[in-house]
């Protein structure tokens, strides 16, 4: 009913094909912004932030 | 901050709190009123009894009077709370898993036919949810409370929400832990509790997520911090495992009893979905938040590679949902679906060992901290044990390896590794650098906390070796045929063999509770008379840093 009356033939055949594309190029999109050059030095920052906070 | 607070007349928690709280409470007297499940009314009476603590101590905390803490840039109350929470539990659950690890060895110690509740059957899910849920749980929100605080440079959002949080978690705690005791169970490992209870669990998680976004939405730093990110997907991932793996029909509203909406290998499978992912969203991800958070904190040096650690965080996220089904190795579960879980448990051992290499590496040009920082050591041998684990975690989910090891002691080991190793002692960790943080004073003793350190050491590889030959041998024992094609042992001779191994696994839990006991002592004694902090207790960043 969910799934449209798909057999399970179908949820399996798109579960190992367009999942794994999808999955993949999530994976290319994290890896690129987080090794992309530009954004190094804002994650330098950013790995500075628990020795910024003098209070505790 | 303060104005804001003090000034603002009209504030959603002033009724929201004691909303929930009256309609806990009423809910508790319908269910004694009505029930004639009588471990029913024995559950009613005991979370009624924890509605009325939390609604005198609401009374007492915010009628006619704004809390102190209040008044503070950071609500730290709370933290305190779950801190002192943590230790209470952490005894409690370790002492039960010395006990029933005792239960194993001798058999007649501990049999009392007459006192059900005293019966290995319930108190091991007391010792998995005591230890996991009462003990880890008051970490994780004491623990991300203070994160996200400091991350984000702003006070907790939601006022007293947070306090519901803390309460009515550790009420959650109390009538699950008692509903074993009763002999209450729906039978799903590390999910016990049965469909009051759990419902409860969902209410008082959705505040928690609505505290922690609230917080990260008023933020004052721009960037959200890595260790925050792993905190959101244990909240939000927890949130939809609980639910989906709780979807059941109670026989009736007044009884204790209810049936899953799964069935057969569906059941089996959304179980193990469940059982692995809160072995990876509630004993790993939130726990490296810790990680990403404690060790530069206290190593007074940025993590290795933040950009290692948003990948560590995507991949191991993408990845960990996946591998719930080596669970099943070998059973009705369709073949394909065992090998997807076995291909994504190995895949998982690389952004693991990213996280660990992290982790460790952001120790690099200080590691002569180590020889004089007992805390600090305890989080880096932490680390290392989280490697290990992650490491044994793919082997033991091969086809090959997990025909031998399922089912077996090598098993219970490799848990205990994860367990003890990692999870215990990150959160020791934190627990040690935080009490001297909130409450301004300086740690009683670094000597107890070294003897907490190698007797706790020494306790884990006591457990890990012996349950790892006492695994094995059971597995080869299981499976030696003789000459004419029967099984060579008896099921009984395997126990018997098994015997010493058992022994040397409860001395292994008895000096992990020695240390733990030892600790407790010890910021007992930090709070109560340790000599206030001379400095804040991190210097803010090295002016020196080695290249």
């Amino acid at each position: 009913m969910i799934m449209h009356n798909w057999a399970y033939e179908d949820v399996l055949a798109f579960a190992k094909s367009w999942s794994s594309v999808y999955f993949m190029m999530l994976f290319a999109v994290v890896l690129v912004w987080a090794y992309w050059p530009r954004n190094r030095a804002r994650f330098q920052d950013a790995a500075r932030i628990p020795l910024k906070d003098e209070d505790a | 901050m303060q104005a804001q607070v003090s000034e603002s007349p009209w504030r959603f928690d002033h009724y929201f709190v004691p909303l929930v709280i009256v309609l806990g409470l009423l809910a508790a007297l319908f269910e004694a009123a009505w029930s004639h499940d009588p471990r029913m009314v024995a559950q009613a009476w005991i979370f009624g009894a924890c509605m009325a603590i939390t609604g005198a101590w609401y009374l007492w905390m915010y009628v006619g009077r704004t809390p102190k803490d209040e008044s503070q840039p950071y609500a730290d109350d709370v933290v305190r709370a779950g801190v002192i929470a943590s230790m209470f539990w952490g005894i409690a659950g370790m002492l039960v898993g010395v006990i029933i690890a005792l239960q194993l060895s001798f058999p007649h110690l501990f049999y009392l036919p007459d006192q059900a509740w005293t019966n290995f059957g319930r108190l091991r899910p007391l010792h998995t949810s005591a230890v996991i849920f009462a003990f880890g749980g008051n970490v994780l929100i004491a623990t991300s409370f203070y994160v996200v605080q400091r991350t984000c440079r702003a006070r907790l959002w939601g006022g007293s929400l947070s306090w519901l949080v803390f309460w009515g978690y550790n009420a959650f705690i109390v009538l699950a832990g008692t509903g074993y005791l009763l002999g209450i169970s729906q039978s799903r490992e590390y999910a016990e509790p049965e469909w009051y209870a759990d419902i409860w669990l969902t209410i008082v998680w959705v505040c928690y997520l609505l505290v922690f976004m609230g917080t990260l939405w008023k933020r004052r730093e721009p960037h959200i911090y890595v260790a925050n990110w792993f905190y959101l997907a244990f909240i939000i991932t927890i949130a939809i495992l609980h639910i989906v793996n709780n979807l059941a029909v109670p026989v009736s509203l007044l009884e204790t009893q209810s049936y899953s909406l799964f069935s057969g290998v569906q059941d089996a499978l959304t179980q193990w979905w469940y059982g692995h992912n809160a072995v990876a969203f509630y004993l790993t991800v939130p726990f490296l938040a810790i990680m990403y958070y404690f060790i530069p904190k206290r190593a007074e040096r940025p993590v290795y590679s933040y950009r290692l650690s948003i990948l560590h965080f995507w991949s191991l996220t993408f990845i960990y949902i996946w591998a719930g089904p080596h669970h099943l190795l070998y059973t009705a579960l369709p073949d394909w679906a065992q090998t997807l879980g076995m291909t994504f448990s190995i895949i998982l051992w690389m952004p693991s060992w990213g996280g660990m290499i992290n982790g460790m590496m952001t120790l690099s040009g200080a590691w002569d901290k180590l020889r004089t920082d007992p805390v600090l050591r305890m989080m880096v041998v932490s680390v290392a044990f989280y490697g290990m684990a992650t490491f044994e975690g793919p082997v033991m989910s091969i086809k090959a390896v997990n025909a031998l090891s399922h089912y077996t002691n090598w098993t219970v080991g490799h848990v205990h590794s994860g367990a003890l190793g990692w999870v215990a002692y990150i959160s020791f960790g934190a627990i040690y650098c935080l009490v001297p943080w909130l409450w301004k004073k300086k740690l009683y003793s670094n000597a107890m906390v070294e003897w907490h350190f190698w007797l706790s050491a020494l306790g884990i590889v006591l457990y890990i070796t012996s349950m790892w030959v006492a695994g094995i041998m059971q597995g080869l024992m299981w499976r030696a045929y003789n000459d004419f094609g029967f099984l060579e042992y008896a099921f009984v001779e395997v126990v018997e063999a098994m015997h010493p191994y058992y022994i040397i696994r409860a001395l292994g839990g008895l000096l992990f509770l020695a240390g733990t006991l030892l600790m407790a002592f010890n910021l007992w004694k930090t709070i109560r008379s340790g000599s206030p902090a001379a400095a804040p207790a991190p210097a803010p960043v090295p002016a020196v840093e080695a290249a």
